[in-house]
């Protein structure tokens, strides 16, 4: 047939016509004397979606901002592109936001895989990365990666506060692990057995691991308790949390239980799993949980809801991750109103190095945030709790497990 | 006019040469694409130069999936994997050898093919969507298998490999950053690559491949030896792919699991189906499908959303998707756009440009 010598000149004139030009200003990208530009990415679809309500707080957050003026005069234009999870997508996304839509700076953008793939570029581009959404413990090497900053506590400082307890409390234990198998799990366990140290070997009887695929996790809680363990440290996803707390209730396993904080949300993880399940459960906090009762009176709360009602109507009220965005763009809006009026992106980074025991809205009292030049963990504090009635009762004082990065 | 007379030389040289190149259209328009492959990047963004490369990519992938479903009949929902194994290959030998980028294309090309011809084994086996779920499974398992522990300390583990630092740049001290010579590389790789496909569906092997799709019973018939040619197809189907793997490996700069699920092989089929199967310039439709048309729904599902806000100020009862919930769209979104276009043009776009181009011969005359 003809048309098969065409073939290739229609798709290049088609790609030709998909053109376009980022034209660059001698004055900071991303600024104007009106408009902040800030970039973000996040996975809107595909199999993380779940998170994808991360960024829709966030672009919420700032519509609030600018509804109250903006910041020094300036209205935040807040763009967030769909990754779907795929790390060559992200990378394509943030170069579409850094040389075609000219961000000042690329803000939380989810997943440790994603964040991987952008930092090269960014730090070769010098644009800030300000504040991952990813508990991996690699974030804050400001040495190697001066434009990369992290911001949750990470998971395995929180793995070793678990470890910390447990040989204060529960010297003799026989430790069994549930963890999913990837970065996030692993680096838990990691935490865990650093935090052991040389017993870890001994003390630890037995270590299960489960895809995110897996349907659910019943097998390995029954091999657990056929273990012998009675330490249980949870490394697991929400779902799967619930899952096993009711096997457990199930088959008549109670040993003491540590729960990651990733999954300890009373309502999304606790109240599915069964109140009478869940008593007794260990985890650790950093951000105010809206489903418990004892913040109800609390005015950072009550400002969030009022926030929820007016800027994200749609949003679930009962999902951490509304929390977890809130603050999260609190803390960029503070880093922003400290950069000052005369916006850089070295002033940007300087702003976001020099946080002193910075409080939020939605943090537990008493965490505060802290960086520096060569601290590049915002937040390192937690609080160890232990479900009471439906409720996290916090016991103990404000624990720093500071680890630092490789 | 005569102090230009050597401009006017030229100009009629250029036209005399144009001339003799429009008598033979297969050079011509080679020559075409290679004048606009070399100055692309000179007149690009950097980001639309990095896309494009992604495109030839996809390109090369989907070309692979083509000669193995579109010219042998062979189904596969499994061309993630060898596409990982590709990016693999070049990554862990870059990472962990120190071996030039340039000599991991050949290796990962020969990698896939092994791989590509032992699954092909037992894939004779199996027929139709049998062979599809077979395939399936393998892309869900690779992931996973380059997490296993035991091969952890060449894949990176979950962690994946950043070759950021070993991303090669322009060579003799040529003129070009990374992304310009990235798509150099790129580029004539491809050329390449779309040389050894039209060469090979064009030849006795190509005819043989055919044969197979139509009627595996008349081909054995005439002589063909059903089981090598099917295995062979599959071996280099994932030759193909690999190659746009590695590339994909020095173009991102980071190889990890969660670049390789079931959804990159579920965009090759799409862009296959897209582009045409059993036609392989499709490849680069369907390429450009799957890398812009996400992006694209993006965009219109924001739309949508600003477009329902607009219809609610006349009539207040009217539904609000809600710029925050838009977002959530673009899946759906894109799946309307793949059924409209499956259901308008049902042999891909490239049944759409034979429709076209046969109207346009018939109204002529």
């Amino acid at each position: 047939m003809q048309i098969k010598k065409y073939g290739i000149i229609p798709a290049l004139a088609l790609g030709f016509a998909v053109a376009m030009a980022g034209s660059a200003s001698a004055q900071t990208p991303g600024v104007t004397d009106k408009e902040i530009k800030i970039g973000n990415i996040n996975p809107y679809s595909g199999p993380a979606s779940a998170y994808g309500t991360i960024g829709k707080s966030i672009a919420a957050y700032f519509k609030m901002v600018n509804a109250e003026g903006g910041i020094n005069g300036r209205m935040v234009n807040f763009i967030s592109y769909d990754d779907s999870y795929s790390p060559p997508k992200a990378l394509e996304q943030t170069r579409k936001l850094v040389e075609s839509d000219n961000v000042l700076l690329m803000f939380q953008p989810l997943g440790t895989p994603g964040n991987t793939a952008i930092q090269g570029y960014l730090n070769g581009k010098k644009v800030p990365q300000l504040f991952v959404a990813t508990g991996a413990t690699k974030w804050g090497d400001p040495k190697k990666f001066p434009w990369t900053m992290g911001w949750q506590p990470n998971y395995q400082s929180e793995g070793r506060i678990y470890a910390d307890y447990i040989l204060k409390n529960y010297p003799n234990a026989k430790i069994g692990i549930l963890f999913q198998n990837d970065d996030y799990g692993k680096d838990y366990v990691k935490g865990l057995k650093d935090g052991l140290g040389a017993k870890a070997k001994t003390m630890i009887v037995s270590e299960q691991p489960y895809e995110v695929a897996d349907p659910t996790v019943d097998s390995q809680i029954i091999a657990l308790k056929a273990s012998g363990a009675d330490v249980f440290f949870n490394a697991s996803t929400p779902k799967f949390a619930a899952q096993s707390i009711k096997k457990m209730a199930e088959i008549g396993w109670k040993p003491a239980h540590f729960l990651n904080q990733v999954s300890n949300s009373v309502g999304g993880v606790l109240k599915p799993a069964g109140f009478d399940n869940a008593e007794g459960i260990f985890s650790t906090g950093y951000l105010k949980d809206q489903n418990d009762p004892q913040w109800k009176n609390d005015a950072g709360m009550k400002k969030w809801f009022a926030f929820m009602d007016k800027y994200y109507p749609d949003g679930d009220k009962t999902s951490s991750f509304n929390v977890y965005g809130y603050t999260v763009a609190q803390n960029l809006h503070k880093v922003l109103l400290a950069a000052g009026k005369n916006l850089t992106r070295e002033g940007v980074m300087k702003a976001a190095a020099s946080m002193k025991d910075l409080e939020l809205d939605l943090l537990l009292p008493g965490i505060k945030i802290n960086t520096s030049a060569t601290d590049f963990y915002p937040i390192e504090q937690n609080q160890m709790m232990r479900f009471k009635g439906g409720n996290w009762e916090f016991f103990g004082p404000i624990i720093s497990g500071e680890v630092r990065g490789s | 006019m005569k102090t230009t007379s050597p401009i006017t030389t030229i100009i009629a040289a250029i036209g005399a040469t144009v001339i003799t190149l429009a008598q033979n259209w297969k050079v011509a328009g080679f020559i075409f694409i290679l004048i606009i492959g070399a100055i692309f990047p000179l007149w690009a963004s950097g980001v639309f130069t990095f896309q494009i490369s992604q495109l030839l990519i996809y390109a090369i992938a989907i070309a692979g999936l083509n000669l193995l479903t579109g010219f042998n009949g062979q189904f596969s929902l499994g061309h993630s994997a060898f596409y990982a194994i590709g990016a693999y290959v070049s990554a862990v030998m870059m990472t962990q050898w120190d071996i030039p980028f340039y000599l991991t294309i050949p290796i990962a090309a020969a990698v896939c093919f092994v791989f590509g011809f032992l699954f092909g084994l037992p894939a004779l086996r199996l027929e139709g969507i049998y062979l599809a779920l077979a395939t399936f499974a393998l892309a869900i398992a690779t992931p996973q298998i380059l997490k296993f522990k035991p091969v952890e300390h060449l894949t990176g583990g979950v962690q994946g490999l950043a070759l950021f630092h070993l991303k090669p740049e322009a060579p003799f001290g040529l003129p070009f950053d990374q992304d310009q010579w990235t798509f150099y590389v790129t580029f004539a790789v491809t050329i390449l690559m779309f040389f050894i496909a039209f060469s090979l569906v064009n030849s006795r092997s190509g005819r043989a491949m055919k044969a197979i799709r139509d009627n595996q019973i008349a081909a054995k018939v005439t002589g063909i030896d059903l089981s090598l040619f099917k295995t062979l197809t599959f071996g280099v189907s994932a030759l193909f792919t690999g190659v746009a793997g590695a590339l994909s490996a020095m173009l991102i700069a980071f190889v990890a699991p969660d670049s390789f699920q079931i959804t990159l092989a579920v965009a090759i089929f799409v862009g296959m189906v897209v582009g045409g199967v059993g036609w392989i310039p499709g490849a680069f439709l369907g390429g450009l499908f799957i890398l812009f048309v996400p992006n694209i729904a993006e965009h219109i599902a924001f739309g949508l959303a600003a477009f329902f806000d607009l219809i609610r100020k006349v009539i207040p009862f009217f539904p609000s998707i809600g710029e925050q919930s838009a977002k959530g769209l673009t899946g759906t979104v894109y799946g309307v756009f793949l059924i409209l276009l499956i259901y308008i043009m049902p042999s891909g776009l490239a049944g759409l440009l034979r429709l076209a181009v046969q109207r346009l011969a018939r109204a002529r005359g």
